[in-house]
C-alpha cells in the first residue's frame, strides 16, 4: 500500500505517524506549510479512536461547568470547522434536556457556565423542545439548546489527507512502525513494517511527529521516550434508524451513556469510560454490560430506542495522558499534549501529540506544526483555520449548484454528501457505471471507482469507510461481494480480494454479536447462509489482518 | 373455515407439507406471510456435506447414522429417511422442477464465489460435476450480462482454472436489457428474467454464439426463467454449445420459480394458499390445538384437525429473540435456546453458531410441547426444529423434507 513513489531515497521535513483526525490535519498543515511532508500509518485511516467516536461537533456545552477553558476551545473549533469542513459536519443545533430523576438546578449552573464560555444556550420550554426534536423523551423537565452538530469522521479525515497529498505530501498506509533510526540522541528516520509482506523499510525525516493516539503509547517507547498514557475505552451503540435531528444530551455532570448523535442515517448513544489494559487496545468488544448500561440510559433520553434495531456496538479507545507525567510542564491543560521530546528528554526531532478530541484535531495539528516549523527554523503561518478543505471550498456557482442539487438523484444526494465539492470527479462513463453497489448507503460503482482510484481504498474496510458501503441495515449481506467484485476488477487478484470479503464479513460480525438479537440476528443468520452456506466461504479464506 | 390440515409457512417446508397433505386427499391450507429461503437458494439441495468441518462426499447415508442421537435422522431413523427423501425428486419433477443427484454419493456445485461444495440433489441445468477430475482440460465461456454486477467471472474463473479447466470470460449485451441498465437498482437478477423472454432470449442466445468457439460449455448466471423454465430451455437451444447456470446474489431466479411451481402443484392437488397472512395465535383443548387466528382473518378463526408448523428459523420469523430470552412466538411452544444472550453465538463469525442450532423441542414424532405437554395434533418441520446445524452439516433441505414427509405420515396415520 505504498504509493509508487520510493519514499526511501528522499530525506522528507516531517515523518507524521498516525492516519487519525490529529495525524491526518497535521500532514495537512506541514504540507501547507510547504514542508516536504510524509504520513505514515499502521492499517487505513481512522482505523482507530477516530473512527469509533460520536462524531459530536461539541459546542463545549458539555465541558461548560468542568472545563470552561476547554470548552472555548470547543466553541472556536465548532464554527471553523462549520467553515473548513462543510461537507463533514450538519449543523443539527442540540438539546441539553433534564430528565425527571435529575435536578433542575444542574440546568440553572449549566446556563450560566455557557454564557460565561460564550456559548450560546437559550432555555426551553420542555413542550417546545419536544416540538423541535419528537424523538426526545416527552417527560423531561428542562431543555436547553446550543449549537452541537455533528461532524463525520470518516469524511474529515480523507479529505485532511487529500489536501495533505494535493500540498505535495506522500502517503503510506498498511505500514506499521516498527523502530527508528537515530544518529546519536536524534531520530533521522522511521522503520516501517508492511503489513501485507512484512517486509522492512526505513524512511528519513527531519522530524518527526507521534500522532498515533493511544497507540503513541508504544511508539515513543519505541523512540526511548516514555509518555505516561492510558487506554479509556468508551462503548457505543449505533442504530440502524436517525431517531433525532437533533444532538440530544442529558443534563447532568458528565456520565455514561448521556449524549445521542445523529450522523448521516443513524444515531449513536455513548460512551461509557473504562480503563482497559495495553494488551486489549487492539481489538476491544463491547460487553453485554455496556450494551445494557447505553439501552437503558439511551432509552430515558428517547423512548424511540426501544424499538429501534441496534445495528452495531463499537468501541474507542480514548488516549489519556497522566497530568504528573509532564515533568517539563509544557503539557497544555484541557486534555491536548504536546510534548517536545528534546527538552523533555533529550531525544532530538521528536514530537508527541495527544490527548484532546475530535473536533479539536485541527488546533492539536497546528500546536504540532508550530511546534516542528520551530524545529525547522520555518516562518510560516498556520492557514488551516481558513482554508476549506478538498469537498468544503466555497462554491462559485452555488446558487446554480443549488438548483442543481434539486434535480439530483437520491444517489448523486448521498455521493454530494460524502464528497462534497469533489464529487464532480466521480466519473460515470455508463450507464453501468451508475449501478448501485450498496443501496443502503446509496454508493454506485463509480463511485467505489473513485474511491479506489482517489482515496487510497486497498480493502472493502477502506472503501467501507470512505463510501459507506456495508454501513447500513444489511451490513454487507448484499453489498461485499459486489465490493469484493469491484476490488478484483481494479487489482486483479482474486485470491485476495476473497481474503478480503472473508476478513470484511467476520469484521462486520465483530460489531453484531455484542447486539445480536431481534433483526440483528435475523440480518446476520440471512448472511451467514449467504455467505458461507450459497457462496461457500469460511475460515480457510480470511486470514488478512482486521481494522 | 374448516380444514383437515392446516400449514404454518409457505416456504420449501410448508409447501411440500401442503403438496403431500393435498394429494393424500384432505383438504389443506397453505398460510403464508410470503418470506422462503428458496428465495436466497444456491440451486442445489444439501443432505449432509460436511461432518467435523470435513466435506463428506463419499456414502452421505452411511454417515448420517453417525449423527447425534436427537439429530432429526436419527429420530426418524437413517434407513427411513433416506426412503422418505427418494420421494424428493419425482415430487419436484411434477412440479416441473428437475433435479439429479443421490443419497449415496455427493456430487459437487460451483459457488458463486468459485468454491466447490458438496450436494445431494442439483438443478439439471445447474453447472455440477461428479469429480474434479472431471473438469480437467475442459474449456468454458463464462458469460455475464454488461453492467451486471451480482456475478463474479473472476472468481468462477480462479475457481475452476485451479480445478484443470481453462475459462476465459466475456460480457455481452443484448439492447434489450438497455431499459434496466438506466435505472441505478434495476440490474438484479428477477429484474432481468423478466425481460429475458421470447426475442430477448434469442437475441442472447446470438451474442453469447459469437464468443463460444473453441468452448466446451458456456457458464452464465442463473438469471432466466422467472415463471416458467421455457426462456431456459429457448436459450439452451440457440447456443451453439451446452450452457450452465451458477447461482447469483438474491433473489434466486431459479428459486422463486421453485417457490411458484410447488405452489401451482400444491392448488393444483386441491389445496388452498392463503398468501399474505399469518398466524397470530391458537386455542388448545385437551392438549390439541383446536382452532387458529390470522392477521387477515381476525375474529375468524381457522380449524383443522391437523396442524404443521413450518416457520422457519430467525430469519423466517418462525423463533424471535429479544434481549432476554428467544421464544416461538406464535403459540410459545417450548424452545431449546441457550439462557442469557452471551451463550447464542460465537465470536467468529465461520464458527458454528449457537443460535443456528436453537428451535422448537418436540417428541419423537416431531410434536412440540407447551410447558412440557406435548400437542398432539401440531407437528414441527424444517428450520424451525432444534438439535442441528444445517449450515454446518449442510443439511438443511435434507432435514427440512426428511421432517415433513415423516409429519405427513404421522398425521395421515392418526
Amino acid at each position: 500500500m505504498l504509493m509508487k513513489k520510493d519514499t526511501t531515497s528522499v530525506e522528507y521535513d516531517v515523518i507524521v505517524i498516525g492516519g487519525g483526525a490529529t495525524g491526518a490535519g497535521t500532514a495537512r498543515d506541514c504540507a501547507m506549510r510547504g514542508l516536504k511532508t510524509l504520513l505514515v500509518e499502521r492499517l487505513d485511516f481512522t482505523a482507530g479512536a477516530t473512527g469509533r467516536n460520536h462524531g459530536l461537533l461539541h459546542s463545549g456545552a458539555r465541558y461548560a461547568h468542568t472545563d470552561p477553558e476547554s470548552a472555548a476551545e470547543c466553541v472556536r473549533e465548532n464554527m471553523i470547522l462549520r467553515r473548513i469542513a462543510r461537507h463533514c459536519v450538519e449543523e443539527t443545533g442540540g438539546l441539553f434536556v433534564t430528565l425527571p430523576e435529575d435536578s433542575l438546578d444542574y440546568q440553572d449552573a449549566f446556563v450560566k457556565d455557557c454564557f460565561n464560555a460564550g456559548i450560546q444556550a437559550e432555555v426551553l420550554d420542555p413542550k417546545e423542545a419536544v416540538e423541535m426534536e419528537p424523538a426526545v423523551n416527552p417527560d423531561i423537565i428542562g431543555a436547553v439548546k446550543v449549537p452541537d452538530g455533528s461532524v463525520d469522521p470518516f469524511r474529515l479525515t480523507p479529505a485532511n489527507v487529500l489536501d495533505a497529498r494535493l500540498h505535495g505530501a506522500d502517503i503510506i498506509t498498511y505500514h506499521e512502525v516498527v523502530g527508528f533510526e537515530r544518529e546519536g540522541d536524534r531520530i533521522t528516520g522511521v522503520r516501517l513494517r508492511s503489513q501485507a509482506d512484512k517486509k522492512e523499510i526505513s524512511v528519513y525525516g527531519r522530524v518527526t511527529v507521534n500522532a498515533c493516539g493511544i497507540w503513541g503509547h508504544h511508539v515513543a517507547e519505541l523512540a526511548g521516550v516514555k509518555v505516561g498514557m492510558y487506554p479509556a475505552k468508551g462503548a457505543l451503540l449505533i442504530f440502524g434508524h436517525r431517531v433525532n435531528n437533533m444532538v440530544i444530551n442529558r443534563c447532568r455532570k458528565p456520565a455514561d451513556a448521556d449524549i445521542l448523535v445523529p450522523g448521516d442515517t443513524i444515531c449513536v448513544i455513548g460512551t461509557t469510560s473504562t480503563r482497559i489494559p495495553f494488551d486489549k487496545i487492539d481489538r476491544m468488544e463491547v460487553t453485554p454490560d455496556e450494551v445494557d448500561l447505553l439501552l437503558q440510559e439511551g432509552i430515558k433520553l428517547s423512548p424511540r430506542l426501544a424499538s429501534t434495531r441496534i445495528l452495531r456496538a463499537d468501541a474507542g479507545v480514548r488516549p489519556r495522558v497522566a497530568a504528573d507525567n509532564d515533568p517539563t510542564g509544557r503539557s497544555i491543560s484541557r486534555g491536548v499534549v504536546c510534548l517536545d521530546h528534546a527538552e523533555r528528554d533529550g531525544v532530538e526531532g521528536f514530537i508527541t501529540i495527544t490527548g484532546g478530541k475530535l473536533i479539536t484535531y485541527r488546533l492539536m495539528a497546528e500546536m504540532a506544526t508550530d511546534m516542528v516549523c520551530r524545529k525547522l527554523g520555518v516562518d510560516r503561518q498556520c492557514e488551516t483555520a481558513e482554508k476549506p478543505l478538498p469537498g468544503s471550498e466555497p462554491d462559485r456557482k452555488d446558487e446554480k449548484r443549488r438548483q442543481h442539487i434539486i434535480e439530483l438523484s437520491t444517489e448523486q444526494k448521498a455521493a454530494e454528501g460524502r464528497h462534497g465539492s469533489w464529487t464532480g470527479r466521480i466519473e460515470s462513463k455508463s450507464d453501468a457505471d451508475d449501478a448501485l453497489v450498496c443501496e443502503c448507503e446509496q454508493v454506485s460503482v463509480a463511485e467505489a471507482n473513485y474511491a479506489m482510484d482517489e482515496l487510497h481504498v486497498h480493502n472493502l474496510i477502506n472503501m467501507r469507510r470512505r463510501t459507506r458501503l456495508g454501513m447500513g441495515t444489511c451490513q454487507g449481506a448484499l453489498c461485499a461481494c459486489r465490493g469484493a467484485g469491484l476490488l478484483e476488477r481494479h487489482d486483479g487478484c482474486a485470491k485476495r480480494s476473497l481474503e478480503d470479503l472473508a476478513a470484511f464479513m467476520d469484521e462486520r460480525w465483530h460489531g453484531m454479536y455484542p447486539v445480536c438479537w431481534g433483526e440483528t440476528l435475523c440480518e446476520v443468520q440471512f448472511s451467514s447462509w449467504l455467505y458461507q452456506g450459497v457462496m461457500g466461504l469460511d475460515h480457510s479464506a480470511g486470514t488478512l489482518p482486521i481494522q | 373455515m374448516k380444514f383437515d390440515t392446516v400449514i404454518i409457512g409457505g416456504g420449501l417446508s410448508g409447501l411440500v407439507s401442503g403438496i403431500e397433505s393435498a394429494k393424500s386427499g384432505r383438504k389443506t391450507a397453505v398460510i403464508s406471510a410470503g418470506q422462503s429461503a428458496l428465495h436466497f437458494w444456491s440451486g442445489s439441495f444439501e443432505f449432509l456435506c460436511n461432518e467435523n468441518n470435513e466435506q463428506v462426499v463419499e456414502n452421505p447415508v452411511g454417515r448420517a447414522s453417525l449423527l447425534p442421537d436427537g439429530h432429526p435422522y436419527r429420530k426418524i431413523g437413517v434407513e427411513r429417511t433416506a426412503s422418505l427423501l427418494r420421494k424428493t425428486a419425482p415430487l419436484l419433477a411434477e412440479a416441473g422442477i428437475n433435479v439429479s443427484g443421490t443419497l449415496e454419493r455427493n456430487h459437487y456445485r460451483i459457488t458463486p464465489l468459485g468454491f466447490m461444495k458438496p450436494a445431494w440433489l442439483t438443478l439439471d441445468d445447474y453447472f455440477s460435476f461428479e469429480r474434479p477430475e472431471d473438469l480437467k482440460g475442459k474449456k468454458a465461456v463464462i458469460v455475464n450480462i454488461k453492467g451486471y454486477i451480482d456475478f463474479y467471472p473472476s472468481f468462477l474463473k480462479a475457481g475452476l482454472n485451479g480445478l484443470g479447466m481453462e475459462c476465459r470470460s466475456v460480457d455481452v449485451n443484448i439492447p434489450q436489457l438497455d431499459i434496466l441498465r438506466r435505472s441505478t437498482t434495476e440490474m438484479r437478477a428477477t429484474n432481468i428474467s423478466r425481460f429475458l423472454k421470447n426475442d430477448a432470449v434469442d437475441a442472447l442466445a446470438k451474442e453469447i454464439n459469437r464468443t463460444v468457439a473453441g468452448a466446451d460449455m458456456v457458464i452464465m448466471p442463473a438469471i432466466l426463467g422467472i415463471f416458467s423454465d421455457e426462456p431456459v430451455k429457448r436459450l439452451r437451444h440457440g447456443v451453439d454449445c451446452p450452457v450452465y447456470f451458477i447461482a447469483t446474489t438474491p433473489a434466486s431466479v431459479p428459486g422463486v420459480r421453485c417457490q411458484l411451481a410447488l405452489k401451482d402443484l400444491f392448488m393444483r392437488s386441491g389445496g388452498y394458499f392463503l398468501p399474505g397472512d399469518m398466524v397470530t395465535r391458537g386455542d388448545f383443548s385437551n392438549h390439541r390445538l383446536v382452532k387458529v387466528y390470522t392477521a387477515n382473518f381476525g375474529d375468524i378463526p381457522v380449524e383443522a384437525d391437523n396442524y404443521v408448523m413450518s416457520t422457519g428459523s430467525f430469519f423466517g420469523h418462525g423463533l424471535i429473540a429479544d434481549l432476554h430470552r428467544i421464544y416461538e412466538p406464535v403459540f410459545g411452544l417450548d424452545v431449546e435456546a441457550g439462557e442469557s444472550r452471551t451463550d447464542w453465538y460465537d465470536k467468529n463469525f465461520y464458527n458454528a453458531q449457537p443460535y443456528m442450532s436453537y428451535g422448537v423441542l418436540t417428541d419423537s414424532k416431531f410434536r412440540p410441547s407447551i410447558k412440557g405437554e406435548t400437542i398432539e395434533n401440531l407437528y414441527a418441520t424444517g428450520a424451525l426444529l432444534s438439535g442441528f446445524n444445517a449450515l454446518k452439516e449442510g443439511s438443511g433441505a435434507g432435514i427440512t423434507l426428511a421432517t415433513v414427509f415423516h409429519a405427513a405420515e404421522e398425521s395421515a396415520r392418526q
